[in-house]
């Protein structure tokens, strides 16, 4: 177990978890959540308490990818705390870390090489057309830039 | 009130939801919409936030300045899409240092944005720009009879703090009504409001295939005539997935998937090739010759 008592600093740092501080444990967030309904892996209180205790190794873990983002919690939380924005934070920090699941770390890879989630070619501007709907540009080559250099260099993927 | 938009794809529309821009094409021209079409506009930044928010932010803010430099604000068709780009333009078009740290990375693609662009989601135009009273008075197929079921998705009205609150995040009603235009009944159903799971399904497929099931074998026990979606990455869940969560859930569900513009369609008298329900992949023949059997008006 790691303890980082600044954890709580460094993240409320970071845009979304600004309110972070606010929190007084209340569970409002996790009452209607609806991934805690199914699964009891994911308990964003929880996820709270730890990183204001410094435990760190909520980094490393699945539970901060099993956010859907809904809104829910951040939505009700009566202490403000940007509870969906926060866990984008830490998702944040967490990949900085070189932690995240194939998956997502895929998405990222598809958005820089081709601008979309999914690659359009000449054959699907063939199919709008066909249909009457407008050509779409395919190739974004500058998209790639603004990534940061760390994602460029290899595929990072968690070790499970 | 502006009826001229910068229309945004998104990832998902041109890849896997064409019966979604085919029918809202369809129906923004018969209520006097006009959409401009930016063939530059990238992904809207939505998912890359998870992974780098920055990069998202400069992604949203290039598809910003590119609708700002003609002068347009954006319709997104896409729940996520409009979530993402009137969050980015909230924190955009309030804080100049930020746009200023944004515009530098903007310089890449030779553009810059000087925060004047706003987003909108294509059904809040409908319900609060163009009025329910038009587009009632555009129906020439009245619904009478038929019971569709609103899924609002998550991103359509949340966070709430970008999109002015037009509705309410826990008991939303434009929807309904929007549905209920048509003459059809908008059934209450218990957990409406919940989320298709859809960003999850990269991480746990089986965790969201549970949720997309749960609230399908609701609307299963309801009997309703379809589902109602207003977001491609929904209704990738609900349609495109639905064979996949009947094997996870062991149900059969084999209920439609209709976006909120192929129903408008329907009920303004258009053709199923038109409005792209050959490409449902749940079918909705059945549906459509209800429909146009003139069986709605003969119940109603």
């Amino acid at each position: 177990m790691s303890r980082k008592p600044d954890f709580k600093y460094i993240l409320s740092q970071i845009h979304g978890a600004e309110n972070l501080l606010n929190c007084y444990a209340c569970g409002t967030c996790t009452a209607g959540c609806p991934v805690r309904a199914l699964d009891e892996r994911y308990n964003p209180r929880k996820i709270i308490r730890m990183v204001i205790l410094g435990r760190t190794e909520i980094l490393a873990g699945d539970e901060i990818w099993l956010c859907t983002s809904c809104y829910t919690c951040q939505e009700r939380c009566p202490q403000d705390v940007k509870i969906t924005d926060l866990i984008v934070a830490l998702r944040n920090l967490a990949v900085a870390e070189g932690h995240l699941p194939p998956g997502i770390a895929m998405q990222s890879k598809f958005v820089a090489e081709f601008g979309r989630l999914y690659e359009l070619s000449d054959f699907d501007n063939k199919k709008r057309e066909k249909l009457g709907l407008p050509v779409l540009q395919i190739s974004f080559k500058e998209v790639a830039q603004v990534f940061p250099e760390h994602s460029k260099s290899k595929d990072k993927e968690t070790e499970k | 009130m502006n009826d001229r938009y910068a229309l945004f794809l998104g990832c998902t529309i041109p890849a896997r939801g064409r019966n979604y821009e085919m029918s809202a094409r369809q129906v923004a021209r018969r209520l006097d919409v006009e959409f401009v079409d930016i063939a530059e506009f990238c992904c809207c930044g939505f998912p890359v936030k998870s992974t780098f928010q920055k990069t998202a932010l400069v992604l949203a803010g290039r598809n910003l300045a590119l609708a700002e430099q003609r002068g347009l604000d954006i319709c997104a068709l896409c729940s996520a899409c409009a979530s993402s780009l009137a969050e980015s333009a909230h924190q955009l078009n309030h804080n100049e240092e930020l746009r200023n740290e944004i515009n530098m990375e903007l310089a890449n693609f030779g553009l810059n944005y000087n925060g004047k662009t706003n987003v909108y989601h294509f059904t809040r135009i409908l319900y609060e720009f163009v009025g329910l009273d038009k587009i009632k008075a555009s129906i020439t197929r009245e619904l009478n009879g038929f019971r569709f079921a609103a899924h609002y998705g998550c991103h359509y009205l949340k966070p709430s703090e970008y999109f002015g609150r037009f509705d309410s995040p826990e008991r939303p009603r434009s929807l309904d009504a929007l549905i209920e235009a048509t003459g059809a009944e908008a059934v209450q159903y218990q957990d409406k409001l919940q989320c298709c799971g859809g960003s999850v399904l990269a991480v746990d497929e089986n965790l969201a295939f549970q949720m997309a099931g749960d609230k399908l074998s609701r609307l299963k026990q309801e009997g309703v005539d379809a589902l109602i979606s207003i977001c491609p990455f929904c209704t990738v869940m609900y349609d495109d997935n639905q064979k996949k969560i009947e094997s996870v859930i062991e149900k059969e569900l084999g209920i439609p998937v209709l976006y909120l513009t192929q129903l408008f369609g329907l009920a303004m008298g258009l053709g199923g090739k038109e409005l792209g329900l050959q490409m449902n992949k749940v079918k909705t023949r059945t549906l459509l010759e209800r429909i146009e059997s003139g069986e709605a008006i003969r119940s109603g």
